[in-house]
Parts: C-alpha cells; sequence; structure tokens
C-alpha cells in the first residue's frame, strides 16, 4: 500500500490549507482572543470525544473516569511547565506518558469487570483520583494550581486534533480495530476466535488516556488555572454526552458532537441561571428522539466509494 | 472504649441514611436495570419539602416526614412516566444520559426557585441526650430517630416485598420480566411502583438529614447519591439486604475513618472499598454470582 496515494495528499493540503486560512485570520485579528478560547475549548473536547469513542464507543468498554486522565495530563504538565521550566512540548510528552501510565494501571484491575460494574468501577477512579489532587498540597490542593504559563495557541491545538483524528481514525480501521470492534460486539465470541481481549482492552484505554492527557495539557496550558473539581465527575459525563450526543462509535460524530455541544454551551451562557436545565432538557429531547446520535453509525471515511467498516451493531 | 461506642452509633445514623437512598438505588436497577443517577435528587427535594413544611406550615416532624415521601413518591412516579419509559427499549447508554439529564434538570431547577445558598433546617427533635451503660457516649434523640424510622421504614418495605400482591408482582419482573408479563403482571404499573416506594425511601431520607445535618441546598444530593449507589454496589445491586448491609457497612467505615483522622480521604476510601469490592466479587458482598450462558 502506497502512503503518498492520491487521497492522502489531497487530505494532507487540506488540512494545511485550514490551518493557514485560520493562521492568518488570526493574524489579521479577523479572528478575535474571544473566538480561540472557544476554538481552544472546541478542540480540547474533540481530542477528549475521539479518545473516549475508541474506548467506549469502538471496544464497548463503558468508562465514567475519562476526566480522570485529563487531570493527571493536566497536572503532569502544569508541573513541567509551571514548576521546572521545561518548554511545552516536554509537558505534553510527559502528560501523555503520564495518563497512558494511568490507563494502563486502571486497565489492569477492571477489565474484568463489565458493562455497568466497569462504569461504576472507572466512577470510582476518577473520584479517588480527584480527592488524592484535592489533597496534595504540591500541586496546591483545592485550590489549585495557578500561573501556568499558556503556551497553547491554534498552532499546538489545532495539530493535536489533527494527529489525534488521523491515529485513532487509522487505528479504527486498521487489523487491530477490528478486533476491537468484534470485542464490542461479542466479547466471548470474539475471544473463541482468537482475539486477545484483555492486551486489546488495555490497549484501548491506554491509548485513550494517551490523547487524553494531551487534552489535559493543552488546557492546563491554556487557562493558566487548573484544579482537581474541574476534572470530578461531571466532566466524564460532558465528554460521554458528547460521544454519545454524535453518535457512539463513530469518530466523524464525536467530532461534530464536541463542536455542536460547545457552541450550544457558548450560547447558553447568555443565561446563565437556566444554563444547566436548558442543557438537560436538550439532552433528554436527543436521547428520546434521536438515540443513536446526531451521525449515528456513520465513520469518518471522505473519500471511500463503498465498503462497511464498522459493520452493524447491536450493542446493548 | 466510649470513643468507640460513640463512633458506631454516629455511623449507624449516617449509615441508615445512607441505606434509606440505596434501597431506591436497588430496587430501580433490580427491576429496569437502570442506574438511576437522579435518586440522590429525589433525596434533596425531599429535604425541601421538609423544609418547607416545618418552615412555612409550622408542621410537626412527623406529618411533615410523611408528607415529603408522599410528594418525592409522586415526583418519582411523574419522572419515571415521563423520563424513563420514552427510553425503556433504548440502549443502556442512552437511558444513563437520561437519567443524568433529569438529574442535572432536578438540581438545577431547583436551584432556580430555591437559590444555591444553603439553609438552616429548623430544630423539630427534643435535644435530649442518653448515656449509654453509664459512660460518656451519648446517644443523641436524633440518632434514635433516625435509627427507629429507618428500621421501621425497612420492616414496612419487608412486608411489602414478600406478603403483598405488588410485592410478589416486583419479584417476578425483576427476575424475568418477559415471562412476569406472560404470567398476566401488568409491568409499568409494578415499575411505578418501585419508583414509587423507591423515591419514598429517599424522601424520607432527606428530611432525616436534614433533622440531623441542620443544613439543605440544591446539589447536596450529588455525594450522598453517589456513595448510597457505592452503598448499593458493595451489597450487591439488586439485592435489597444488599443495599441495607451496603449502606450500613458505607456508614460506620466512614465515620470510623473520620475519627482515626482521615476525615479528607474519606471519600477516596469508599470507592477504594467499592473497587476492591468489584474486583473481588463482582456481584457484591450479598449477590447472587450468576454465570454467563454462552
Amino acid at each position: 500500500m502506497k502512503f503518498l496515494n492520491k487521497k492522502n495528499i489531497f487530505n494532507l493540503i487540506l488540512i494545511l490549507s485550514i490551518y493557514f486560512i485560520v493562521e492568518f485570520l488570526i493574524n489579521r485579528g479577523i479572528i478575535d482572543s474571544y473566538i480561540i478560547l472557544n476554538i481552544v475549548v472546541i478542540g480540547v473536547n474533540i481530542i477528549l470525544a475521539v479518545s473516549l469513542n475508541l474506548i467506549t464507543g469502538i471496544t464497548g468498554q463503558f468508562s465514567l473516569g475519562h476526566a480522570a486522565f485529563m487531570s493527571i495530563g493536566a497536572y503532569a504538565s502544569a508541573i513541567m511547565t509551571a514548576k521546572l521550566g521545561q518548554p511545552f512540548i516536554v509537558g505534553i510528552i510527559a502528560a501523555a506518558l503520564s495518563a497512558s501510565l494511568a490507563g494502563i494501571i486502571i486497565g489492569i484491575p477492571t477489565l474484568r469487570l463489565k458493562g455497568d460494574y466497569l462504569a461504576i468501577a472507572t466512577l470510582g477512579f476518577g473520584e479517588i483520583i480527584k480527592i488524592i489532587g484535592l489533597n496534595n498540597d504540591y500541586i496546591g490542593g483545592a485550590t489549585g494550581l495557578n500561573d501556568i504559563p499558556q503556551y497553547t495557541n491554534w498552532t499546538w491545538i489545532y495539530f493535536c486534533v489533527v494527529i489525534t483524528i488521523i491515529i485513532i481514525n487509522n487505528f479504527i480501521k486498521s487489523y487491530n480495530g477490528r478486533a476491537c470492534i468484534s470485542i464490542r460486539e461479542d466479547e466471548i465470541a470474539s475471544e473463541t476466535m482468537g482475539v486477545n481481549t484483555t492486551y486489546y482492552k488495555i490497549l484501548v484505554f491506554t491509548m485513550g488516556a494517551f490523547f487524553a492527557g494531551i487534552a489535559g495539557a493543552l488546557y492546563a496550558n491554556y487557562f493558566y488555572f487548573i484544579r482537581p473539581d474541574s476534572f470530578g465527575f461531571m466532566k466524564s459525563i460532558d465528554i460521554l454526552v458528547i460521544v454519545v450526543f454524535g453518535g457512539i462509535g463513530s469518530v466523524l460524530g464525536s467530532v461534530v458532537g464536541a463542536v455542536m455541544l460547545s457552541i450550544i454551551s457558548v450560547f447558553l451562557q447568555n443565561i446563565p441561571e437556566l444554563r444547566m436545565v436548558v442543557y438537560s432538557v436538550i439532552l433528554f429531547l436527543i436521547m428520546v428522539y434521536r438515540p443513536q446520535g446526531l451521525i449515528g453509525k456513520n465513520d469518518l471515511r471522505l473519500f471511500k466509494k463503498r465498503g462497511v467498516l464498522n459493520g452493524c451493531t447491536h450493542s446493548k | 472504649m466510649e470513643q468507640i461506642i460513640q463512633q458506631v452509633i454516629n455511623g449507624i445514623s449516617l449509615g441508615s441514611i445512607y441505606a434509606l437512598i440505596a434501597l431506591g438505588y436497588t430496587m430501580v436497577y433490580g427491576i429496569i436495570n437502570l442506574i438511576n443517577f437522579a435518586h440522590g435528587d429525589i433525596y434533596m427535594i425531599g429535604a425541601y419539602i421538609g423544609f418547607a413544611l416545618t418552615t412555612f406550615f409550622k408542621l410537626n416532624f412527623l406529618s411533615s416526614l410523611i408528607i415529603s415521601m408522599l410528594l418525592c413518591s409522586i415526583l418519582g412516579v411523574l419522572i419515571e412516566k415521563v423520563a424513563y419509559k420514552p427510553v425503556r427499549n433504548s440502549t443502556r447508554i442512552a437511558a444513563l444520559i437520561t437519567a443524568i439529564s433529569v438529574s442535572l434538570f432536578l438540581e438545577y431547577g431547583m436551584m432556580y426557585f430555591v437559590k444555591p445558598e444553603t439553609r438552616t433546617f429548623p430544630e423539630l427533635l427534643p435535644d435530649k441526650k442518653i448515656h449509654i451503660f453509664n459512660t460518656n457516649a451519648v446517644l443523641d434523640f436524633k440518632n434514635l430517630s433516625i435509627i427507629v424510622i429507618t428500621i421501621s421504614l425497612m420492616l414496612i418495605l419487608q412486608y411489602v416485598i414478600y406478603k403483598t400482591k405488588i410485592g410478589k408482582a416486583m419479584r417476578a419482573v425483576s427476575l424475568d420480566s418477559d415471562a412476569a408479563q406472560l404470567m398476566g403482571i401488568n409491568i409499568d404499573k409494578t415499575i411505578s411502583s418501585t419508583f414509587a416506594i423507591g423515591s419514598a425511601l429517599a424522601g424520607a431520607a432527606g428530611v432525616l438529614v436534614g433533622v440531623y445535618y441542620n443544613s439543605i441546598n440544591p446539589l447536596m444530593g450529588v455525594l450522598p447519591g453517589l456513595k448510597a449507589f457505592v452503598a448499593a454496589v458493595i451489597g450487591g445491586i439488586g439485592v435489597i439486604p444488599g443495599a441495607v448491609f451496603g449502606g450500613f457497612f458505607l456508614g460506620i467505615t466512614e465515620t470510623v475513618i473520620s475519627a482515626a483522622g482521615g476525615s479528607l480521604y474519606k471519600d477516596a476510601v469508599a470507592f477504594a472499598i467499592l473497587i476492591i469490592v468489584l474486583l473481588v466479587r463482582p456481584n457484591g458482598l450479598l449477590g447472587k454470582n450468576i454465570k454467563e450462558k454462552v
């Protein structure tokens, strides 16, 4: 298979031209700092949603603790850049590695659990990590860590998002991705067919955590200030909502869901006292009238003519 | 010695509240396999109803408890009819997110009406203290009434589940809802009554916690809700004695840890116990081990 085929070159040109157009608009001052702030929020949400989609949507492992990985990444990067004065790239690498280590640590014991029980266990892990953060004085405890240098800009956020989407999308379409889909469809059957389910579950947990850590680093190095409360149970739910809202199991759905929900919450900021009430009603209406999400099961395949990769699904 | 007795008394009072909420979780989970995240918020609304009745209508403790239970059970049935019935046949994850949206709606809708600040619950029970075994360990009248009310509610629940027709229907539906339907059991009615009973217990817990801690706020349901859920899972979700056991177990563990000086980590320990129990016995300590059919 050739890497530089027509499709890949076309995609590369598309990706680069979007980058340069937005960069040009930022330099000309047409896109102001408020829009950039929202772009950063959307980008972080896309990375989080796509990486959770790999765990929950593709492999069928119901996780309610994704914000914990983000928090580990955010703190790792904040310590690296603010306390140790390292450049941002070191912060991102430290964030990704420490979060994926946490992914391995959480993945190994809990992968014996299934369905709701796995969700509860990951919820518990998320809360434990939050409480450890709240009681650790080195990272500021409940008051949080501030004075984090602001390194995240359009370039970082854009290329991190693009790389995340490319890697996860390619992973899903590879041999390994098909193995993961088989685990989602029927774990016992896929194990019988020779799929090493333990290996794949740890692999996706680690991969998901890796990218969530990067999202955490981008978040920490944009907002100057982080505290453990921002990465609690509600943040994990927010990410899960994005995944389900867009269409569980679909990368394109996660991207669309992240963009849509971020835009909705920007508009809801105009009515602060009723924001969450309206948000919950929107959520409820989506779940009742379109439980499969906005995009459904359609996969991200811009220039593909035929072939169904995601297959038919009837996940419980 | 008196320290230990004192902590056990406090632990049992806290545990009763967890157990009352956990019963609602476990009943709903047993019957429709849904983690009802809105349950903790019904408990919060129960506390507010109790607050309104005692402060504005000057009712006494017992009548406000009963009215609060009644109103909460109506609310529970309403939530089931409006929100959970339409998603009963969709995926688990869609039902879970619906439950979360209901929970957010109750929390922030309540916050819109009653304002976010903490309110002080009036003193309803006489401030009497009983010394146990002539030591300095005190059994407060509040603790005593919480424990007595919890135990009598549990006995009533036990009676309803094992001696009445509706209880029999509930047990049948939780065992196999399709077969129960074929035997002529009205599923909708059974699910509604499960929600009614569970929500009434949560409402009672809300009033009791208001009396016990004297302060209520619109987000008070989140953490006790999660903890009660943890208690239900520790005991074995779907198993009624398991919820009671888990509630008391968690309450006593928590007070003991606080007494030992680890109050900052008490929530973390609760979740750590949960994970250990899940890893060792995924169906809970009192749960039955169900083998998966291939």
